[in-house]
C-alpha cells in the first residue's frame, strides 16, 4: 500500500515553504520560461554566465505546484558552479531518475536531488519535476520559452 | 419532462453499483473512489457485453451488405439512433447524427452551418464558461469568416450574468453557443430563456449538453435549439461515440464538411449526389459498436430513470459541498443556486497538483488543472482546481474518502 504523501519527503516541503534563489536575478545573462499549460505551472530562470562560460549565478520565479517549486528550488543549488556541458549531463541524470530509469543508490553526485527518486509512480508529475530543468537549458542554449507537455 | 417515475420499483444502490465492474478494483492498494465522472463515467456492464457482443458475434459494415450480419449490424446502429431520438426528444431520425464526440459534433456545425450562415461582422456569443471545445470551433470560424465573438460574462457566485444579456446580445447575433451545464464551475444555465433572446434577434442556438444529459432529462423542444451535442462516454456509453442534434431545416442547410462513402447517393466524374439525412453527414464507417453501446447506455440510464439519478446526485452534490466546505481553508469555485454534481475547490494555497496526488494515494479520483476552462480559472483569480465530480453511484463513504484525503494532505502541507 503507497502513501503518495510520502512522495513529499521533508526536503520537497521545505524547499517549497521556502525556497532558494528566488526572485529575478540582477544583471542575468540569460533568461527562459518554463510553462506547464496542463497544470498553469510557469517559472522563469535567470542566469548570470561568468567569463569562463560557468553558472556564477542562477534565480528563479513564477508560480506552481510543490513538486515543481522545490525541484526549481533545488536545481538552483546544485548547478551553481557548473558549466553548460556538466548542467545538460546532470540534467540527463535527473531525467532518468524521475522516470525511474536509474538507481539513485549508484549515483551520490545526484545529491540532494534524490529526494525526487519515488515520482516515477506518479507519471503525471514528472513534467513538474523537469520543468525548471527545461528552462534551465533553454535559458544556457540561449532558446527562449519552453512548454512541457508530457 | 421525465417519463413518470411513480410506479418505478425502488432502485437498488448495491445492485447498481454491481453493474460497475470498475467499482470493485483498487488503485494504489485501496478501493476506487471514482470522483472524475465529469471527465468520464464508467461502464455499466450492459455495455460492455453490447459492445463485446458486436465484436464477438456480430461483427459487420452497415449500410451496404446484403447478407444476414450486415443487417443485423445495421439493425442494431438504427435502433440506436431512435434511442438517442427519443431520449432527447428529436421529431425523427433524420436530426441525428452520430459523431466522435461532442467537440466534433460542434466542429461539425462550426465549419459546415457556420462557413454557409456566417459572414462578415456578424456575431457569435458564447459564455465566459464554455469548454475550450465550445469556444475554439467558434474562434477558427470567426477567423475563416470575419465574425466577432462576444463572451455572456459570469458573476461571483458562477452562474451566467444574466443581466447582460441584452447587452451581449444584438442584431447581428447570428449564433449562441451556450453550455447547458459546466464542466468546471457545475453551473447550469437556464437556457431556454437564453433561446428565446437569441431567437428574438434571429440567432441560432447550438446547445453543448456533454455535462448535462447523464444528469437530468434533456429535450431539445423544450429548450428550443437548432443543435445540440453531447458525448457517449459521459453518458455511461464508450468513448469515441457522440451526438449532433439538428433540427431538420437547419442539417439540410448544412452541406457536407467530410465526403467518402456511405454519405452518397451517386459518383461518377462528372459530379456526385448526396444522400438523405443523417447519412449525408456521417461519411465513412462509423463507430458502429460504439453507437450500439451508446445505445445500450441509454437504455441503462433510463431504466434507473432520470428521477432517482438526480435525486441521488442533488444529495450527493449538497453532502460534498457541506462535507468540504466545511474544511477550514478550503474555497469552493462555483455556488450557482442550480448545479449538476460537480464541486470544484481549493485548499488553503496548496496547489491543486498537490492535492491530487495526495488523494490518488488515497484511492480518491479526482480531476485537477483548468478543465479545459482556462477563461473560468482567470475568471476566478486561479491557475487551477480541485474538481470532485459525481454520479449516481458514488456513496457517502466516498465523499468521507474524499474529506480525508484532503486533511491528509493539510497534514502533509502544514
Amino acid at each position: 500500500m503507497s502513501d503518495s504523501a510520502e512522495l513529499y519527503q521533508q526536503v520537497i516541503l521545505e524547499h517549497n515553504r521556502s525556497p532558494r534563489n528566488y526572485g529575478p536575478l540582477a544583471e542575468s545573462t540569460h533568461s527562459a520560461e518554463g510553462d506547464n499549460p496542463l497544470c498553469g505551472d510557469r517559472f522563469t530562470i535567470d542566469l548570470r554566465v561568468g567569463g569562463d562560460g560557468n553558472v556564477a549565478a542562477i534565480g528563479f520565479y513564477g508560480a506552481g505546484c510543490a513538486i515543481s517549486k522545490a525541484s526549481a528550488s533545488l536545481m538552483t543549488e546544485t548547478v551553481t558552479g557548473m558549466s553548460a556541458a556538466e548542467v545538460n549531463d546532470l540534467f540527463e541524470r535527473f531525467h532518468d531518475l524521475v522516470r525511474g530509469r536509474l538507481d539513485p543508490a549508484r549515483h551520490a553526485e545526484l545529491g540532494k536531488l534524490q529526494v525526487f527518486s519515488g515520482i516515477w509512480e506518479y507519471p503525471a508529475r514528472v513534467k513538474c519535476a523537469i520543468l525548471s530543468w527545461h528552462a534551465l537549458c533553454s535559458a544556457l542554449s540561449g532558446g527562449g520559452a519552453v512548454t512541457t507537455e508530457s | 419532462m421525465t417519463p413518470a417515475a411513480v410506479d418505478r420499483a425502488p432502485v437498488d444502490l448495491a445492485a447498481v453499483r454491481g453493474d460497475f465492474p470498475m467499482l470493485g478494483r483498487l488503485v494504489r492498494g485501496r478501493p476506487l473512489a471514482y470522483l472524475d465522472n465529469a471527465a468520464t463515467t464508467l461502464k455499466p456492464q450492459p455495455v460492455i457485453e453490447a459492445v463485446a457482443d458486436h465484436y464477438q458475434a456480430e461483427v459487420a459494415n452497415i449500410h451496404r451488405g446484403v447478407h444476414y450480419l450486415s443487417q443485423r449490424a445495421t439493425e442494431r446502429y438504427e435502433a440506436a439512433r431512435e434511442r438517442v431520438r427519443d431520449l432527447i426528444g428529436a421529431r425523427e431520425t433524420a436530426e441525428i447524427i452520430f459523431t466522435s464526440g461532442t467537440t466534433a459534433s460542434i466542429n461539425l456545425v462550426a465549419q459546415s452551418w457556420g462557413d454557409a450562415n456566417l459572414g462578415a461582422g456578424d456575431e457569435i456569443v458564447v459564455t465566459e464558461m464554455e469548454h475550450h471545445s465550445n469556444i475554439v470551433p467558434w474562434q477558427m470560424a470567426c477567423r475563416r469568416r470575419g465574425c466577432v465573438l462576444r463572451v455572456l460574462p459570469i458573476r461571483d457566485d458562477g452562474a451566467l450574468d444574466l443581466a447582460a444579456v441584452e447587452r451581449v446580445l444584438s442584431p447581428r447575433t447570428r449564433l449562441l453557443a451556450v453550455t447547458l451545464a459546466s464542466n468546471a464551475l457545475g453551473t447550469v444555465n437556464p437556457v431556454a430563456d437564453l433561446a428565446a433572446a437569441a431567437r428574438r434577434r434571429g440567432a441560432a442556438v447550438l446547445v453543448d449538453a456533454a455535462q448535462a444529459v447523464a444528469h437530468a432529462p434533456v429535450d431539445v423542444q423544450a429548450l428550443d435549439c437548432d443543435f445540440l451535442a453531447f458525448s457517449g462516454h459521459k453518458l455511461y456509453g464508450p468513448t469515441g461515440v457522440g451526438v449532433l442534434y439538428g433540427r431538420r431545416e437547419v442539417l439540410e442547410d448544412m452541406p457536407p464538411v467530410a465526403g467518402g462513402g456511405d454519405m452518397i447517393r451517386s459518383v461518377a466524374f462528372e459530379g456526385s449526389t448526396y444522400a438523405e439525412l443523417p447519412n449525408r453527414l456521417e461519411a465513412g464507417t462509423p463507430n458502429i459498436a460504439g453507437v450500439i453501446g451508446l445505445g445500450a447506455a441509454i437504455d441503462y440510464v433510463r431504466g434507473l430513470g432520470y428521477a432517482w439519478i438526480e435525486e441521488r446526485e442533488r444529495g450527493l452534490l449538497a453532502a460534498a459541498t457541506q462535507a468540504v466546505g466545511a474544511i477550514d481553508g478550503v474555497r469552493v469555485i462555483g455556488a450557482a443556486p442550480d448545479k449538476a454534481p460537480v464541486l470544484s475547490f481549493l485548499v488553503g494555497d496548496i496547489h491543486p497538483h498537490d492535492l491530487g496526488t495526495i488523494a490518488d494515494g488515497a484511492g480518491v479520483a479526482l480531476r485537477t488543472g483548468h478543465h479545459c476552462a482556462q477563461p473560468v480559472m482567470r475568471r476566478f483569480g486561479v491557475p487551477a482546481t480541485a474538481r470532485a465530480s459525481f454520479a449516481f453511484y458514488n456513496t457517502e463513504s466516498e465523499i468521507d474518502a474524499l474529506v480525508r484525503a484532503i486533511y491528509r494532505c493539510m497534514e502533509v502541507f502544514a
